[in-house]
């Protein structure tokens, strides 16, 4: 019995928080906010993630050495999103060079769409 | 003394250490799992964010009801699950056996409604990419008045059913582990003292419910369905 005994009342209580984030996300998806509907869908997905990491899988009563490699680990996936995406969405960003003969009648092939 | 003995493997202090143990190696293994699919995740963002209007388009062929079914399904099958540890842990062998039997019946239902309803549907829709895919009628027209264009749509369904398909395989891995546990708590071999297998099963069956928790809203919801 080394584990730590979280208590059946907990566990019903997250999940009655899980299932009503659940009717929340679905309902909102069929809501207009423009941009907001991904904000909204994310956010409370890590929402409820959090709710099953922390207490469905004991990490709130784990040793701090197991929630440094919980952290770690989506530190990692976090990197590996945002650095991908610095890429991705900032290309369009960087202007093509225009080379010597921007004013030529002929433009290089390269700056064609 | 002896059940102690029994329990705890002799390279450990006590039974803490123990438990500190395999919970330790039980997340460095959830690590690796989180970018497995994380991989997955970023390619997804990558091309939705190149391809968006294929992408909406592409989630629309989607059902959401199965979908929010399907995480309903998951959710319930990680209380039965999280009780399951708890019974193990004040050691309730008939309990135990319960709430395993009733997370393995859940878990199956999900792979039922995911083949049965939504990959069917898919099938003689004619969404298959590699098998058939070659959407028509009511289905074309959606994603033309959409401006998609077809091939992009294609790519939206590929990362679809990889991304589903292997956190289905890893809930069919969750079924296996589920029916060995069911079997060895029907055989009386965990205790109080001896519990850490089916809390480490139970660490593996919320990560599956996690990563369902983030491909629902990425691939049913996201798509602008209002």
């Amino acid at each position: 019995m080394a584990g730590h005994i979280v208590p059946a009342r907990t566990y019903f209580l997250v999940f009655a928080a899980l299932v009503v984030l659940t009717a929340v996300t679905t309902a909102v998806a069929f809501v207009d906010l423009g941009p907001l509907n991904t904000v909204v869908a994310l956010a409370i997905a890590v929402c409820k993630a959090c709710l099953v990491v922390l207490f469905f899988m004991h990490v709130k009563y784990a040793p701090g050495l197991t929630r440094v490699v919980v952290v770690t680990g989506f530190l990692w996936l976090a990197l590996l999103i945002g650095i991908s995406l610095s890429d991705v969405v900032t290309r369009p960003w960087t202007p093509i060079p225009q080379g010597w003969q921007t004013s030529s009648a002929s433009p290089s092939p390269a700056n064609q769409p | 003394m002896s059940n102690h003995a029994a329990a705890v493997a002799h390279q450990f202090d006590d039974a803490f250490q123990q438990h500190d143990a395999a919970t330790l190696g039980m997340w460095v293994f959830l690590t690796t799992e989180v970018l497995f699919f994380g991989g997955l995740f970023t390619g997804y963002t990558i091309y939705r964010h190149l391809y968006l209007p294929a992408f909406e388009a592409g989630s629309h062929l989607l059902d959401v009801r199965f979908g929010a079914a399907n995480t309903l399904i998951l959710i319930c099958s990680s209380l039965t699950m999280a009780l399951a540890v708890h019974a193990a842990q004040l050691g309730h062998r008939k309990s135990l056996m319960t709430f395993l039997a009733f997370t393995l019946i859940l878990g199956l239902l999900f792979i039922f409604i995911k083949l049965a309803f939504e990959w069917r549907h898919d099938y003689i829709e004619h969404l298959v990419p590699g098998i058939n895919f070659a959407p028509e009628g009511e289905t074309l027209a959606a994603i033309q008045a959409r401006h998609a264009p077809v091939n992009y749509v294609e790519l939206f369904m590929i990362f679809y059913f990889i991304m589903t398909g292997i956190h289905a395989l890893h809930m069919v891995v969750g079924v296996g582990i589920l029916t060995t546990l069911l079997i060895m708590a029907y055989r009386g071999r965990f205790s109080p003292e001896r519990c850490n297998p089916i809390e480490m099963a139970g660490l593996y069956w919320h990560f599956v419910d996690i990563v369902w928790i983030f491909l629902f809203p990425l691939l049913y919801l996201i798509g602008g369905r209002y």
